[in-house]
């Protein structure tokens, strides 16, 4: 019997999280229970993208987008769904309509254009076929049959491909000067050790769509001369290695990689090597020391990795997110992708949107997108009725932009004139409860943790930076210490030896320069304007809204609130914690911070 | 290859290491595959990877300690991971730690006196959407709130 349904089920980590694997195992047992299982095919994909409402089952061909699913639902899309075509409305992602909307009407999906997710979501990633069928390996075939390596480094040229992990080097460049290194070993790396905190969108792209790393990798192998890859994986990333490993499989069963790809004679393998959780190995010198299986530590460049890196041989490092492009850009020509974008920037970039937005997930748009399309149409804008206060961008390297800049369209130089970086595409949306002061400082923590220690610059200097801005929350904070942590950030930035210890201070010296007002307020107020700095706050209880339930008494850990039932609560505040518990459990507002 | 076993290897792991041993680059891979059996990397453990890969133990203590994802302790019969990744911070995930640390006194890299709970204090899980997330003995729970931490425990005995 023909197929009649396809059920697509995501099996991306954060709905994995969510129990989509118990979700697909019930949506294939009802099939057959319900005797429909020669007609439906239930296929586990990569990430959707849209995480807040997951876990996420589409129903192919009507379309039907049903969000936020239950193992316990299995049956009902069966039986409604499948066999007797009603959907499950009270599943669906628009509840309110009563005509149809699909996946694409909803705003979510409207403004994105996907490249580099152009799988993500509609294959089963464990099927090199389904790759197969939507022309994967149709590039590496161009390449190895009908294009030089000259024509392949020429189309690169031509798309102006800029490398997505964060610095933006032009890619072709890398190629070109690996291929003109002469040696007889050269080698292929694939950078997967996505580390920034609060970013997702590499191993989403191995999940929902390995084979296209492993295509672009070939490829680049075939153009410079290598016939070994490694890709750098995170250890935490127990799905993705497995995708990977699921993949390699069976593109050497296929012919397409290992001995004599597709009869061309050109011979490529990969290898998987994983990370052991060290942000340091991003940067590439560092990486290629953890390949080799030593202490993660940088080291001067040059010589760069194009003339010296692996083994001392020359070698090609990209990121996930640059290699999933270049099969797209071989097939559809430099040309079409240069198109894409910006002036500056082409192509697209995928940002894992988090924080305080009521979209969260995964979103690629071309380069030149305005933050405010990102935040309040794609994003659906801040939840709770709270007011934007800015967005981070670039993780522990970047910086904070304001809603002054909502209209920028982002692309490398933007960001970076606006006094952040791309980096590899987090993009954490932040709310007036949020302290800047206290998310400056959470990232410092971060890098002078993540220091491998090498360099003074980056391992006293951040440390330095840090004590400062404990002295800052703590409420002893001088204005004078301002200017000490300007001293040191511009020390950090021109004396640390890899791109860590330079970025270092970024986060600091962002926040410090577009919201001076609120280090000021931390320093000669002593007060944290968004009530997060704990020495800096204290709890009061509002009498007239306080109605003497004792709840607020009875979730205090420390005993620090008095007051009879029915009668006004007080807080002592030499014995409170400021632990929030109070605030938490009252039912009447009547508690606030000041 | 050593006679002895004074780490208790099982046979894959060895046969693993055996494997393993000529290639370049192998360490890391290896105390993977140790961690990945033993729980953590014991110093018998270590010793025991120094002699049979031929390499100094210095080195090897050297990239256990250099890793964040390497343990040097035994972990409890489960392991909570509260993720402090930004998405999650922002949400609360360090009111989390702190919850743990005054009901069951678990310190982030402590154990609890019963040896029931380790703590690990983690990176983003990439779950961001069901921040803040945590884990106990691999199972994920999200938008987890200080109140319910009591409640998730009490399932692990």
């Amino acid at each position: 019997m023909a197929l009649r349904n396809y059920v697509l089920v995501c099996g991306g980590s954060g709905c994995e999280s969510s129990h989509s694997d118990q979700i697909y195992q019930a949506l294939v047992e009802e099939c057959k229970a319900q005797g429909i299982a020669d007609s439906v095919q239930v296929i586990k994909t990569g990430c959707f993208g849209f995480c807040a409402q997951g876990p996420i089952v589409k129903i192919l061909p009507e379309d039907a987008f049903y969000v936020n699913v239950k193992p316990s639902d299995a049956k009902e899309l069966v039986s409604e769904h499948l066999v007797k075509g009603r959907e499950v409305k009270r599943l669906l992602y628009d509840k309110s309509q009563s005509s149809h909307v699909g996946s694409e009407d909803i705003q979510f999906y409207q403004k994105q254009f996907r490249i580099v997710l152009r799988n993500c979501g509609f294959i089963d990633p464990e099927n090199i076929e389904e790759y197969i069928a939507r022309d994967g390996y149709k590039a590496l075939e161009k390449v190895l049959f009908d294009m030089t390596p000259e024509d392949v480094i020429n189309e690169m040229k031509i798309s102006g491909l800029r490398g997505r992990g964060g610095a933006g080097f032009p890619t072709w460049m890398k190629w070109n000067f690996t291929k003109a290194a002469v040696n007889d070993v050269k080698y292929v790396v694939c950078n997967a050790d996505e580390g920034d905190p609060g970013a997702y969108m590499d191993r989403s792209t191995i999940e929902g769509d390995p084979h296209s790393i492993l295509e672009a990798m070939t490829i680049c192998g075939h153009t410079i001369g290598a016939h070994q890859g490694f890709i750098y994986i995170r250890a935490e990333y127990p799905l993705a290695v497995h995708r990977l490993e699921v993949a390699m499989e069976q593109s050497h069963k296929y012919g397409l990689l290992g001995k004599n790809i597709l009869g061309s004679g050109f011979d490529f393998d990969i290898e998987i090597r994983l990370g052991a959780g060290a942000f340091v190995c991003g940067e590439e010198t560092a990486l290629l020391q953890s390949i080799m299986g030593k202490r993660g530590m940088p080291q001067p460049r040059p010589p760069f990795p194009a003339t010296k890196g692996l083994w001392g041989k020359p070698t090609v490092i990209n990121n996930v997110e640059t290699w999933a492009n270049v099969p797209v850009i071989i097939t559809k020509g430099g040309g079409w992708f240069s198109k894409i974008g910006t002036e500056d920037s082409h192509g697209t970039k995928v940002f894992a949107l988090t924080g305080k937005i009521a979209n969260s997930g995964l979103v690629e748009v071309p380069m030149g997108t305005t933050l405010r399309d990102i935040i309040f149409d794609i994003g659906g804008g801040i939840p709770d009725g709270k007011k934007f206060k800015g967005v981070q961008t670039g993780g522990p390297s970047g910086g904070v932009i304001t809603a002054e800049h909502l209209d920028a369209g982002i692309d490398y130089g933007t960001l970076q004139k606006l006094g952040s970086i791309m980096g590899s595409g987090g993009m954490i949306v932040m709310n007036e409860d949020d302290c800047m002061v206290d998310v400056a400082k959470f990232y410092l923590n971060f890098s002078i943790d993540e220091s491998c220690g090498k360099c003074a610059p980056c391992r006293i200097g951040g440390r330095s930076l840090y004590n400062l801005m404990e002295k800052i929350t703590n409420g002893a904070g001088t204005m004078e210490d301002l200017e000490t942590i300007k001293q040191i950030g511009e020390a950090m930035r021109r004396g640390s030896l890899c791109a860590l210890g330079q970025t270092t201070p970024n986060p600091v010296l962002s926040t410090m320069a577009t919201f001076a007002d609120e280090y000021k307020a931390h320093i000669v107020d002593k007060k944290c304007p968004a009530g997060k700095c704990k020495k800096l706050i204290t709890y009061e209880i509002i009498s007239e809204k306080c109605i003497g339930c004792n709840a607020c008494s009875r979730h205090c850990p420390v005993g620090a609130i008095t007051g009879a039932v029915r009668e006004k609560h007080v807080i002592n505040p030499t014995v409170c914690i400021r632990c929030g518990a109070c605030r938490q459990s009252c039912k009447f507002g009547a508690i606030i911070v000041k | 290859m050593s006679e002895k076993n004074i780490a208790n290897f099982s046979p894959e792991l060895i046969a693993f290491i055996g494997e393993w041993k000529t290639k370049p680059g192998n360490l890391v891979m290896v105390l993977h595959k140790v961690q990945e059996e033993q729980g953590y990397i014991s110093r018998e453990a270590a010793d025991q990877v120094a002699e049979m890969l031929d390499v100094p133990l210095a080195k090897i203590w050297g990239v256990i300690t250099f890793y964040h994802f390497f343990k040097l302790n035994k972990p409890g019969k489960y392991n909570i991971q509260v993720c402090l990744g930004t998405a999650c911070y922002l949400k609360g995930g360090q009111a989390l730690v702190d919850e743990l640390k005054s009901s069951i006194n678990l310190d982030v890299g402590g154990l609890t006196e019963d040896g029931r709970f380790s703590l690990d204090a983690v990176r983003c899980l990439g779950c961001c959407g069901l921040a803040p997330v945590m884990t106990v003995g691999g199972e994920v729970y999200g938008k987890v709130t200080k109140a319910q931490v009591a409640g998730i425990l009490e399932k692990y005995n």
